[in-house]
């Protein structure tokens, strides 16, 4: 592992679908009436990858955490902002460049019955990718991947089909094919989650020792936090297409801050029968991500609600002057002396209220 | 008297190649007001034992023999008639994808009376409406979207709404197969919050059937843990948690990350469950486990009771010395795992 370089920088990614109408309502629009609606699937993005380094998405159904994996790999091309891998925009890149960038971004899909071909043999399966990037060895590399994927002997599963396979079969060979043609980095999304329990430990572990052994990059996307905690270094939370806290894993799992982190955790149950837990209860669903509502998207179902600043300006996420990770939420005080009061409508007494950051002197 | 005696219970499947045995030889008790949780991997029979005690066995199986006795009759003597009677009013289910049970072509609110209606035939429109009223506030789910259609609920809202509606006739015993699984956490958490105080409040027990051993910490008082058919362990929750007997209930708490740990080495179970039609005829985790002898291979093993645990395992009686660490260790299952891949392809 070579440490701390950026592998990859997602910069304020958008994806945006438009919502299926009827007929009629397209015809009425193509007159010039009414506007689209959108899904704000993922709504501003940003984050590094580091080298070497493992980061989980997390977050509830819908949150966009599978968009934003999908848009990582370029299986999404986003509405707005950008990925820069290796000094390149991709929304600058060249066909080369694409390429190359995607013969080194690979995916590990959630469900192994569906993401592998039925009509293909695992050696096709996992030499197809070479084929594509016409790379040559193609027997010695696709028996290297699937004995790194532990099945052995390789010989025995090149001419079988996926349906011979066991679901933790199927998800190895997955595996394998992505790691055939040697990638920087991996998206896995819900690696584990269709398999039998006692067949995930074994999957995770490999996942382990893959990014052990490659040097390689993984984000793990998945709800599921005890195995976050165990297979990342860094968490992003995300909540209606935003990320609203981000960190080192332990930090945020110990030391949550935004109110929707600490309500996600506390919600985790803990298979161990002595140790209880503060259950707080959330009120309400997650939001509508047509209609987006204005200023905070938690604001809702917060406990923590602190007036118009929550309904007027979205909280950014940024560096907090008490802790280690970054949180989007009004409650605490940005490290950058940004103040969200001042930047409310209408209201000069609420501008009072705030600290007046011009003014004080921060250069002492 | 316990309200549910479930006796030598034996559930096979007919198939081709002969019955396969699903559940084979299975006893337990549920006393009044308690949660019994049942853990264990897909195809232990977990789901077939919560189906043969409701009667919705599918087709090709059938009770092979053993009773299933409820404050004390024997259901699997019962007409269908009497069968049916009990359902919802004495034994509801919540079925996994509960939420896919509804129908699409009525509203919840009908759907919920009609139930009450078909058991309680006096109970008039008025009467059955509060009754949806008062069940909806027990979910958490607002009453006055009772008129609505299945397909304008969320998944949690409509899972919630089958469970109001299991609810409704106030069951003294709820069957609950993987009732959060399809949820997300939030969701998960406020929907088993939910569903243990309106059990306090009803006094019903619940069989929990669940993979996840973290949902069964948290709700139950005691723990079935099943393997390929039968029993492999059974007892109060903390000390299956603390001090299990068996080798594979310790296997399977270790197979969990735990979110309040910071470094933890998951250990995995190599191999597969025994084919069920022709199952082996010692012990049947034998062939996975990595502390088998030849005796568990050719003997298969009685109950052993201690600390109120009842673990089927020639060696639970050695297990308190040096054997638990050992078996604790992720490291003797992998090498375990390693010995065995070797002389698999010969």
């Amino acid at each position: 592992m070579s440490g701390n370089e950026v592998l990859l920088e997602v910069d304020d990614l958008k994806k945006h679908f438009k919502v299926n109408q009827g007929w009629i309502a397209s015809l009425v629009e193509s007159f010039g009436r009414g506007e689209p609606d959108y899904v704000h699937a993922v709504d501003g993005v940003s984050f590094e990858l580091r080298e070497g380094e493992t980061l989980g998405l997390a977050g509830e159904s819908g949150c966009g955490k599978t968009t934003t994996g999908m848009s990582l790999v370029k299986l999404h091309d986003p509405t707005a902002g950008d990925i820069v891998y290796d000094d390149t925009r991709l929304s600058e890149a060249s066909d080369a460049e694409i390429k190359q960038f995607r013969q080194n971004a690979q995916m590990i899909f959630q469900d192994p019955f569906e993401s592998l071909n039925p009509r293909m043999t695992v050696y096709d399966t996992v030499a197809e990718p070479l084929r594509i990037h016409d790379i040559r060895n193609e027997t010695a590399r696709v028996q290297r991947a699937l004995e790194f994927a532990e099945l052995l002997p390789a010989e025995h599963y090149f001419d079988q089909y996926p349906h011979e396979l066991s679901g933790g079969q199927r998800q190895r060979v997955a595996i394998a094919r992505a790691l055939v043609l040697d990638p920087d980095f991996i998206v896995a999304d819900e690696p584990v989650s269709m398999l039998d329990v006692s067949l995930r430990a074994g999957v995770l572990s490999l996942l382990d020792r893959m990014t052990d052994e490659f040097g390689l990059s993984v984000v793990y996307i998945s709800h599921d936090l005890s195995l976050l905690r165990h297979m990342c270094d860094r968490l992003a939370i995300m909540y209606m297409g935003k990320i609203v806290e981000k960190g080192p894993t332990d930090q945020i799992i110990e030391n949550p801050q935004h109110p929707y982190t600490q309500a996600l955790i506390n919600a985790v149950p803990v298979p161990d029968p002595a140790v209880g837990r503060e259950r707080v209860e959330l009120q309400g669903e997650v939001g509508d991500v047509i209609d987006i509502p204005t200023g905070c998207r938690f604001k809702n179902r917060c406990s923590e609600y602190i007036g118009d600043v929550c309904d007027q300006v979205v909280p950014p996420l940024e560096a907090k002057t008490d802790f280690e990770q970054d949180v989007a939420c009004h409650l605490y005080d940005s490290a950058e002396g940004y103040d969200p009061y001042q930047e409310m409508t209408g209201s000069p007494s609420a501008a009072e209220t705030g600290d007046e950051p011009e003014s004080t002197p921060a250069d002492d | 008297m316990s309200q549910l005696e479930v006796e030598d219970l034996e559930v096979y499947y007919e198939t081709e190649e002969g019955p396969a045995q699903a559940v084979d030889g299975v006893s337990f008790e549920v006393e009044e007001g308690e949660n019994i949780g049942i853990v264990g991997e897909s195809g232990c029979g977990k789901t077939t034992l919560a189906k043969a005690i409701i009667g919705i066995l599918p087709d090709a199986g059938y009770i092979n023999n053993g009773s299933i006795n409820f404050k004390g009759d024997d259901l699997t003597e019962m007409t269908n008639a009497q069968r049916r009677r009990l359902k919802w009013e004495e034994i509801s289910m919540i079925a996994q994808s509960a939420m896919n049970s509804l129908d699409p072509v009525y509203t919840i609110r009908e759907q919920i009376v009609e139930a009450i209606e078909t058991h309680r035939p006096g109970t008039g429109r008025v009467e059955s409406g509060e009754i949806v009223t008062q069940m909806f506030e027990l979910v958490g789910l607002d009453p006055e979207r009772a008129d609505d259609y299945p397909h304008q609920f969320s998944g949690g809202m409509r899972q919630r709404a089958m469970i109001a509606m299991a609810l409704a006739l106030e069951p003294s015993l709820m069957l609950a197969d993987e009732p959060t699984t399809a949820l997300d956490v939030i969701m998960q958490d406020q929907i088993l919050k939910r569903m243990s105080s309106i059990q306090e409040e009803i006094n019903s027990s619940m069989l929990v059937i669940t993979h996840d051993v973290s949902v069964v910490a948290e709700t139950c008082d005691r723990v079935i843990v099943m393997y390929a058919g039968k029993i492999a362990e059974e007892g109060p929750v903390e000390e299956i948690f603390n001090q299990p007997y068996h080798p594979y209930t310790i296997g399977l708490k270790r197979a969990f990350p735990n979110i309040r740990k910071s470094s933890q080495d998951l250990l995995s179970i190599s191999g597969y469950p025994p084919e069920l039609i022709d199952p082996p005829q010692g012990c049947r985790f034998a062939e996975r486990c990595p502390m088998a002898t030849d005796r568990c291979r050719e003997e298969e093993p009685e109950a052993h009771y201690e600390n109120g645990l009842r673990s089927y395992c020639h060696y639970a009686d050695e297990i308190d010395t040096e054997l638990r660490p050992y078996a604790d260790d992720p490291g003797t299952w992998d090498q375990a795992a390693a010995a065995t891949d070797g002389g698999v392809e010969e």
